[in-house]
Parts: C-alpha cells; structure tokens; sequence
C-alpha cells in the first residue's frame, strides 16, 4: 500500500530523524518516553509486540505442559486450572501451544519480513540509483510479481518448494520484495539528486560505493516503517498457508495449523480451539500495525495515515 | 508472467505421480513411467513450457492432470461463485469503509475518532478465515443456526444461497472496509483543508454538502486507488474463505489443485487472477478520468 503514496524526499527524511526512534542525540530513554506519550496507540502496539518477543524467547518458562505430547485421557478438555485455555482433539494442552506457536510466528514473520526487505532494498537502491536498463528490467520483474495477492503467490511458492520451515520462510518474502523495492526505490530517486551524493560524486567515489554507504543510510526511515507495516502481514500469510496446510510443518506448534480443518471439525464442541489461537494471531497482528502506523507518523510524515 | 508461474510450480518436489503412488499404494517403476509418459511431464521443463503456451494461443487450456478433462471446463463453472463472492465483499467493504472515513475525519482526534480507528485497524489484523469460523460459531451457539454443508444455488433457495454468500463476505468484507476507511480518513482530512471548502463553509452551506458534494468527491481519487488494489488483496482473502465456508469457487479449487500438483489448473487459475488484477487496475485508471475530469488520456 505504502508504495503508492511514498513520495517521499530526502528533506522530508533528515528533518524527522533527529525526532525519530533510538538516535543517541535526545537520550535513548527520552524518545521512548516522548513517543508513548505523542503516540498511546503506538506504544500500545509497541508493548503487544514486546509481549510476543518476550513470550516467544521465554516460551520455555511460560509453557505449563509439553506443547507437542499428545494425552489420550484428557482430549478435548475445557479449558480449566490445569489446561488454562483447554486441549484440542489429541490432547495437547492450547495454552502451551500457543505459547510456542509465538515463536514460530515471530521467527518466520521476522525472517521472512527482513529478507524479503532486504533484498527488495537493494533492488530499489540498484534500480533507483543507476535507472536505465537496470531500473527498466528490475521494474517489469516487480510488475509480474506484484500482479499477484501476496497470498496466492505465496501459496504457490510455498507449495512448490514443499513444507518447511525455511521454505514457508523464502514463500513468504517473494510477494515482499516487489513492495519494498518500490519504497526504497522512490526514496533513493530522491535522494540521488541531493547535493551531498554530488558531491560524492565530485570526490571520484565509485559509484556502489556511493549508493551503499551515502545513499542506503538515509532510506533507513521508509525501511523500518516498511519492514514494520509488512510483520503483520507476513504473520497472517503464514497463518493462512498453515491452515490451508502448505506452511509450518508438524510437530512444530503454529498458530495458523491450530486452527487447520481438524480444528474446525471440532469447533463446535470445543469452541476454544478456535477461538484463542485466532486471538493469538490478532493481537500479534494488531501490535505490529499500530506499532507499524505510529513509527511511520514519526518517521514519515508525509505518509500519514488514518 | 507466464514464464514465472510456470518455472515456480515446476521447482515442486514430486509431482503428480509420485502423489498417485502414495495414495494408490505400490505401482512397478515402468507403470510409472508410462503414467509420466503419457501426461507428458517426463520431458524437458522448456519443451513442456512452450507447448503451453502455443496452446495458450490457440485456445486450449491443457487437461487436468487428475480428472481427464479440460481445464477450462473444470474452472468455468467455478467462477460466478468466486465474482458473486468477490463483488458482494467489494460492496460490503465500501459500504463499512468509507462512511466510517468519513465521520473519522469530520470527528478528527474525538473518542469516536479513536474507536473507528481501532476498529478498522482491528479488522485489518484478524485474519479473516478466522473471522469467518468465529461468525459460524457464535451464530450457531446463540440462534442455533447451523450453515449449510453443501452449495446452495440461487436457483433452489434463494434466502439461504444469499446467507450462505453474506456471511462469508462479510468476513472478508470487513477486512478490505479497513484499509477504504483509513485512506478516506487521511485523503478527507486532507481535502478539508483546502481553500474551496473553506470558501463553501464560508457562503454557509450545510456541513452536509460541504463534507459530502464538495470534499469527498475530490478525496475519492486515492480511495479508489485502494479499492482497485484491494480488489487483488481481497482474491487472496478468498483463497482461504472459500476453503472455510465450504463455497465451490475457483479460489478453493486452486488450493486443492496445489495439493494435488495438478499444474494446467493452478496455471490457468493464477494465470486468471493475474488476469482478473491487471483488468482490476485498468478500471481504476479508467474511473479515475470519470472522477477528476483534470485526468485525461491523450
């Protein structure tokens, strides 16, 4: 979406970083403390999204049962002191399932989102700083590839490179590359007609050079808002191919596999089954995007949104 | 495009027999490869890629690997479901999404403003298969309505055919109205600060027709935008919703035809949704000239 209205200009960038998230000049504690009280709803999203990293790295600690053992004497249990959020259809407590699940979640939503970032940001940087041939080619790729729902594509990408971990991972940041390559690549057109690259120029510095160490830095405030915006959606694509069965294979614990088709046959005796993984996915989603909308307000004003 | 979608499916591990003979138990290595023969997969990826697309160009979709018959007219009868379905969630969603802009921008910074927000951006985090399941759910426990298992057409229970359409776009409705009202949010707040809505406060016109003749007409231009590539998002959306309601669509057929690696249907299937997007994104353009008449194609 954001690629649409990223016109943004190198201007826009260096008076709005001095303000911007963890830069040393106003002191690391002040900014967080200036962007909670600017921002409720950002920080509100911030907290949730710590929640779930904190869940994720403490998941051992958290879990009360063993997310993955299945027990036959207790399937199907409601949800009570000893199974907090109930069992499913084989006996696996959902509260501990859950709790792992947000690891795999966020290391697939992480990793999927910085790769797909990463490697749409230097095809943007490429094809913005030198145009030409390179821009034209790259940009027809980005076409075809956007021309498909990031879901569809992943899903066939996904299916083709079989169930794993690593591939759902890979599935996932193709349909990303295209938009963070329009982003990164409207900002470096920008950027590339400042004064100080011309300079740059004048030195005799080469051109890669050039790019990567003066004109890279200063997209870091549309690639955060970027990578931010795009965590939400990754987590529900990867919700979405677990469910249909192409994502996250079996044993692991994810949130979209908990709520797979043998779920549903249950649903209606065991409504928790259903019901709190989606919470899970929902507040994780939520937190990344109101993070996500309160870091490009600060970062990007010309991007404001709703 | 075509290329891209037909190198992506080939890098799958296994293919259609390998799946038949895990299914159909043990079948002798020359069985296999006459199977393999026959199907024509056991030649070069490229010989197989431009005898697809020379009958592309003569108008012959391929044959479904797994039922014998000709892509197309397994897909045909699929496609009403998926545009009934599409097209009801796309009027959901303009419905819910732009009137909540609306009262989001006049009521700017207000509690209300804060709780439209949310509730928008709530709709863009749920996912919306979920959605869907959580709506079958509380339906049957408080009214004890139960859904209907299999596809009703309009033509033998009109009522039910249009509850069983209504729920799922809703679902998905829900979360395309979204992202329509934080555009028509962010595109009316900017509108109103123009001179000429001033001027028309000013000659003491109603808020009415200043806020909806006057600024929402030119805020449309962005909002259209969205609900031009919402149109792609939303396809995607179905891929799951359909699977979840149960809806015989091209969507859910696509996902069992992944399953099955049963590749002339997921070829023509994506083939037709990159379709359907591009042919989205030209009526965007098309309608933008209707709306801003400064547009012009020349």
């Amino acid at each position: 979406m954001a690629d649409k209205r990223s016109t943004v200009t190198g201007d826009a960038i260096e008076l709005t970083l001095p303000v911007g998230l963890g830069l040393p000049r106003a002191g690391f504690g002040t900014t967080i403390w200036r962007f909670c009280r600017r921002k409720p709803l950002g920080a509100a999203g911030g907290l949730l999204t710590l929640a779930m990293v904190v869940t994720a790295v403490l998941a051992n600690f958290l879990a009360t049962q063993d997310p993955i053992a299945t027990d036959a004497v207790h399937t199907l249990a409601r949800p009570s002191s000893q199974f907090w959020l109930g069992t499913d259809h084989l006996g696996r407590d959902i509260y501990s399932r859950i709790v792992h699940g947000a690891r795999v979640s966020l290391i697939v939503g992480v990793l999927s989102t910085l790769l797909g970032s990463v490697l749409g940001g230097i095809i943007g940087l490429l094809s913005g700083y030198f145009g030409g041939r390179i821009d034209l080619i790259s940009q027809r790729v980005m076409d075809i590839l956007q021309g498909l729902p990031l879901l569809v594509l992943a899903l066939v990408m996904s299916a083709s490179l079989g169930p794993s971990i690593q591939n759902v991972i890979l599935a996932i940041s193709i349909p990303i590359i295209p938009r963070a390559g329009r982003v990164i690549r409207s900002s470096v057109l920008s950027i590339r007609e400042m004064q100080y690259i011309e300079a740059a120029r004048g030195l005799g510095i080469g051109h890669l050079r050039i790019a990567f160490r003066h004109v890279l830095p200063n997209t870091i405030g549309p690639f955060i808002v970027l990578t931010t915006a795009q965590l939400g959606s990754a987590i529900l694509v990867e919700a979405a191919l677990s469910f249909l069965g192409v994502g996250v294979p079996e044993p692991y614990p994810s949130w979209g596999r908990m709520l797979s088709v043998s779920a549903a046959e249950y649903a209606q005796k065991a409504p928790w089954l259903v019901l709190f993984p989606g919470i899970a996915i929902s507040l994780a989603v939520f937190g990344s995007n109101l993070l996500g909308d309160a870091l490009r307000d600060t970062l990007d004003p010309r991007l404001r949104g709703g | 495009m075509s290329l891209v979608i037909f190198v992506l499916l080939r890098l799958a591990p296994g293919n259609m027999v390998d799946i038949l003979f895990s299914t159909g138990g043990y079948v002798s290595e020359s069985d296999k490869a006459a199977i393999e023969k026959e199907l024509g997969i056991d030649r070069p990826i490229w010989v197989q890629y431009v005898d697809w697309l020379r009958d592309m160009a003569t108008g012959k979709l391929g044959k479904s690997y797994r039922y014998d018959l000709p892509a197309w007219e397994l897909i045909k009868p699929l496609i009403p479901v998926t545009v009934e379905l599409a097209v009801l969630s796309t009027i959901i969603a303009i419905l819910l999404g732009v009137p909540t802009g609306v009262i989001s921008a006049v009521r700017q910074d207000t509690s209300l403003d804060y709780v439209l927000r949310v509730f928008s951006l709530a709709g863009l985090s749920m996912p919306s298969f979920w959605l869907g399941m959580v709506i079958i759910l509380a339906l049957v426990a408080w009214i004890g309505w139960i859904p209907p298992i299999t596809y009703v057409s309009p033509a033998e229970n009109f009522k039910i055919h249009l509850v069983q359409f209504l729920l799922p776009a809703l679902a998905v409705g829900y979360r395309s109205s979204a992202l329509i009202t934080r555009i028509t949010r962010s595109a009316l707040l900017e509108v109103m600060r123009e001179d000429y809505i001033r001027t028309a406060w000013a000659k003491g016109q109603s808020g009415r027709i200043v806020i909806w003749r006057h600024a929402l007409k030119n805020a449309m231009l962005p909002v259209i935008t969205v609900i031009g590539i919402e149109f792609a998002f939303l396809i995607g959306g179905l891929v799951v919703t359909e699977t979840v309601f149960n809806l015989p669509g091209v969507a859910r057929f696509l996902v069992q035809a992944i399953l099955w690696r049963d590749y002339p249907i997921v070829q023509n299937i994506v083939m037709f949704i990159a379709i359907v997007v591009v042919l989205s994104n030209l009526l965007v353009d098309l309608l933008y000239g209707w709306f801003d008449p400064r547009v012009r194609y020349g």
